[in-house]
């Protein structure tokens, strides 16, 4: 075959590059959106403890417990009724949880959490809705995992759930304690 | 039963595909030719069982037949009727299958080609468009059934999704079916000229109508799915430089290529090897589209009936049939002649590079679209390449082709002057101030882009009806009545002077559209006005409205004081599935629309959306003007295949 007829056979190298991309975004093709917020500073909030409404909590304390899952929740939110038992589950396992309870009564957030039981080492309030905007989030639930360092390290927009516990927080948690016992 | 029936003659169909590839290749050794004879009508029994498959899943649905699980899954009683027959094609698996049959309908015309090509080049075409629908009615059979039942058959459907139950969607599949798979005849055409060594005038000639088919086709399913997302999803958008819009526009511009230089094919038996080598790359772009819609591999709002799991038997097919057609390119194309060159000022060398720079807007769009996959699968990056990356690059190329578009027509074959084309100037000069001028008075003053393509576009015009003068019959020096003139311009004149008109047209549209449109966005109180486009909307307040499957809260806009035309935005909510969708009210005017779209309401108070849209109508005009240009190309050929050419030796070879 002489180097000019070979030529013709080049198209077939991007037609067969495509099928591997396309093949590759088949298989590994997920519709999650990588959060803007992963790898930044908690946003400078205070917000009041739904026990002790004078006292607040800032991103410091926030990140004192670390490491640490931030949960926005609602009693009024059905995922996050779904969500509620594996985070029980979190919380037996160690795993120092905060939930920021959005837009919600206070009474309704009590009733919620002594109905289903609470697994948040502490309950802070988000009345008017500030916090979830600051936190880039879009709705409840959604969860935060932050560091020592008080900066979020992962964001699971939309309620959690077994699968993704395992794979996407749990090596996160388990390479978070290890740096921690490091220091 | 009516399910076992559809199930059956899909199998049948398979097997008659099989049967059509086995004759052509029997009958291919001389002295055979009983075998190809066989070949045709073996191809129309494949069309009638894949029609009685389509009629038996169209029953399914019309008779709300839940024990079939595809009409379960997507129809409703309460559905009106028009959504519940084209709501059949609204799913994944019934779209493959309209799929297979706009292959098979295409496939029956083939033997109309019979006064330009002999029988065994026939068999080829068929054979290689029957090796295509049995590779989809495989596909069909194993991994999208839609004959599979539901047992207990419930007593209620889920539904269809709202936002397609609108009569410009009914239709825009079909027809986006239609222009798609028509290039799948096209390339069949094209495999069974490298096969058989021979790619010269004849051939282009029989390919030409399929592939006028094809274009117009298309063209119209893309105008007719742009209008749609235009007064459907509420924000006055037409075209998004969405994933499965750009994977039905880049089709769209090869096939524009295509039908160009299978002219210079035709008439200079030029170009012979490009002709083929585009009939394989927009066939390969067009089964790409079908994939991306069909896969749900990009992010897309048309996400409508995707499955991650049958991307990869879509994928497998497509891999195979391209990688098939490009490798029997390779093999065969350097054997054909080479075919003389052109020179650069002749119509064929216009039209060459009117190829280079249609090919060259279709990598942009097609590198566009398919970077964030790639970015993703080699960095895990996730971006989205939006309308600035498309108008950036995509907008001075069209501004080029423009250009080329004015001048080209009047271009001689073989060899012409530039000199000669002195006259077109002040024409063309005049177009361009003209329309300039008239967007100017009308909107004011444009960017220096959207400047060009207004003037570019108004040049257009002047030349496409300089076109029609030249054309213009005489008799003893004077010009003949319109009448004389309609029966003596060749209809081919007509067609592609009509369909350069309509970009010009369509232009001028998407860019009074994009650089003129004003917005805004205020909540209304009843009795409170709005001003729009320099008049005043005022708003009397909602009303509750109910429809077959749907409750609905509309707004009620007087336009112009009492007594003037009623806007009534509306909000539907449907039950089947529950969904909202926004209804737009849009008032026509001379120099655009006004749009209205209502929001959220707070007590009697309704958000509202007032937009003007310039000029916005004449996109979807320029559209219907190029679909009817090639419409009328597509008569023109068929009537010369008629005419001129001898009929020849049914068996000769």
């Amino acid at each position: 075959m002489t180097p000019g007829r070979l030529l013709w056979f080049l198209p077939l190298v991007p037609v067969l590059l495509l099928a591997a991309l396309l093949w590759r975004g088949l298989i590994t093709h997920d519709e999650t959106i990588p959060s803007a917020r992963v790898g930044r500073p908690l946003p400078l909030l205070a917000l009041p403890r739904l026990d002790a409404p004078q006292e607040t909590v800032d991103a410091a304390a926030i990140a004192a417990r670390a490491p640490v899952l931030v949960n926005f929740f609602a009693s009024w939110c059905g995922p996050c009724r779904v969500e509620h038992p594996l985070l029980e589950e979190l919380a037996k396992e160690d795993v120092a949880i905060i939930g920021i309870a959005y837009k919600d009564a206070a009474d309704d957030t009590r009733r919620f959490l002594a109905r289903l039981g609470n697994p948040f080492a502490d309950v802070l309030v988000d009345a008017d809705g500030r916090a979830l905007i600051d936190f880039g989030a879009s709705g409840v639930p959604e969860s935060f995992l932050v560091d020592a360092d008080g900066r979020i390290v992962w964001h699971q927009p939309g309620p959690l759930t077994p699968e993704i516990i395992a794979r996407e927080l749990e090596p996160r948690l388990a390479a978070l304690k290890k740096e921690e016992k490091a220091r | 039963m009516v399910a076992e029936i559809g199930h059956f003659a899909l199998a049948l169909a398979l097997g008659l595909a099989l049967a059509t590839i086995a004759a052509a290749v029997i009958g291919h050794r001389p002295g055979r030719d009983g075998w190809l004879q066989l070949v045709a009508p073996l191809a129309r029994a494949g069309l009638i069982a894949v029609t009685i498959a389509l009629m038996a899943l169209v029953t399914g649905y019309v008779t709300s037949d839940f024990s079939i699980l595809n009409v379960w899954q997507n129809s409703h009683t309460a559905k009106p009727l028009l959504y519940k027959i084209t709501g059949a094609w609204g799913n994944h698996e019934g779209s493959m299958l309209l799929w297979v049959w706009v292959l098979q309908l295409y496939a029956a015309f083939v033997p109309r080609t019979r006064r330009l090509l002999d029988l065994r080049m026939r068999a080829k075409v068929l054979a290689v468009q029957a090796a295509i629908a049995a590779a989809f009615l495989l596909f069909i059979l194993a991994a999208s059934n839609p004959f599979l039942r539901l047992d207990p058959a419930p007593l209620e459907g889920r539904g269809l999704n709202p936002l397609l139950q609108d009569p410009g969607l009914a239709f825009h599949p079909p027809l986006l079916y239609l222009g798609y798979v028509g290039f799948s005849i096209v390339y069949a055409f094209a495999a069974a000229a490298l096969i058989a060594g021979r790619m010269d005038a004849i051939v282009a000639r029989a390919m030409r109508p399929f592939a006028l088919a094809a274009f117009s086709a298309l063209t119209l399913g893309i105008g007719l799915g742009s209008w749609w997302a235009y007064y459907e999803l509420g924000w006055g958008g037409f075209w998004f430089w969405d994933p499965v819009e750009n994977a039905s526009f880049i089709p769209w511009l090869a096939g524009a290529a295509l039908i160009h230089s299978l002219v210079v094919t035709e008439k200079r038996g030029a170009l012979a090897r490009w002709t083929l080598v585009l009939a394989t790359i927009t066939f390969a772009l067009a089964l790409l589209g079908t994939f991306l819609v069909r896969s749900g591999v990009l992010t897309s709002v048309h996400a409508f009936a995707v499955d991650p799991r049958r991307g990869l038997f879509i994928l497998a097919i497509l891999t195979a049939a391209i990688v098939a057609a490009f490798a029997l390119l390779a093999w065969r194309a350097p054997l054909l002649e080479r075919a003389a060159g052109c020179r650069p000022v002749s119509r064929e060398g216009a039209m060459m590079l009117n190829n280079v720079l249609l090919a060259v807007a279709a990598a942009v769009v097609l590198v566009g679209t398919l970077y964030p996959l790639a970015l993703e699968a080699l960095t895990g990056e996730k971006i989205s390449v939006g309308a600035p990356y498309f108008v950036t690059l995509f907008g001075p190329l069209a501004v080029i082709l423009l250009a080329l578009v004015v001048v080209a027509p009047h271009l001689r074959w073989k060899r012409d002057a530039a000199g000669r084309l002195a006259f077109l100037l002040p024409r063309a000069g005049l177009g361009a101030l003209a329309a300039l001028a008239a967007v100017a008075a009308a909107f004011g003053l444009p960017g220096v882009l959207a400047a060009l393509a207004i003037a570019l576009a108004g040049a257009l015009i002047a030349s496409a009806l300089a076109e029609w003068r030249r054309a213009w019959p005489r008799t003893q020096g004077r010009r003949s009545g319109l009448r004389e003139a309609l029966r003596r311009i060749p209809l081919n004149r007509h067609a592609y002077a009509l369909a350069h008109l309509g970009l010009a047209v369509t232009v001028i549209g998407v860019v009074a559209a994009e650089s003129f449109a004003t917005e805004k966005t205020v909540l209304v109180e009843p009795g409170a006005g709005v001003e729009v486009a320099g008049r005043r909307l005022v708003f009397e307040g909602l009303e509750p409205a109910i429809g077959p499957n749907y409750t609905a809260v509309a707004g009620l806009f007087r336009l112009d004081g009492p007594g003037g035309p009623l806007l009534d935005p509306a909000r539907r909510s449907y039950w089947a599935p529950p969904m909202e969708t926004t209804e737009a009210a849009i008032r026509p005017t001379p120099l655009g629309d006004i749009y209205l779209a209502i929001g959220a309401r707070r007590g009697d108070a309704v958000e509202l959306r007032a937009s003007f849209k310039p000029l916005v109508a004449l996109i979807w005009l320029g559209a219907l003007l190029m679909a009817t240009g090639g419409l009328l190309a597509l008569v023109s050929r068929v009537r010369l295949a008629a005419r001129r050419v001898p009929a020849r030796e049914e068996n000769a070879s």
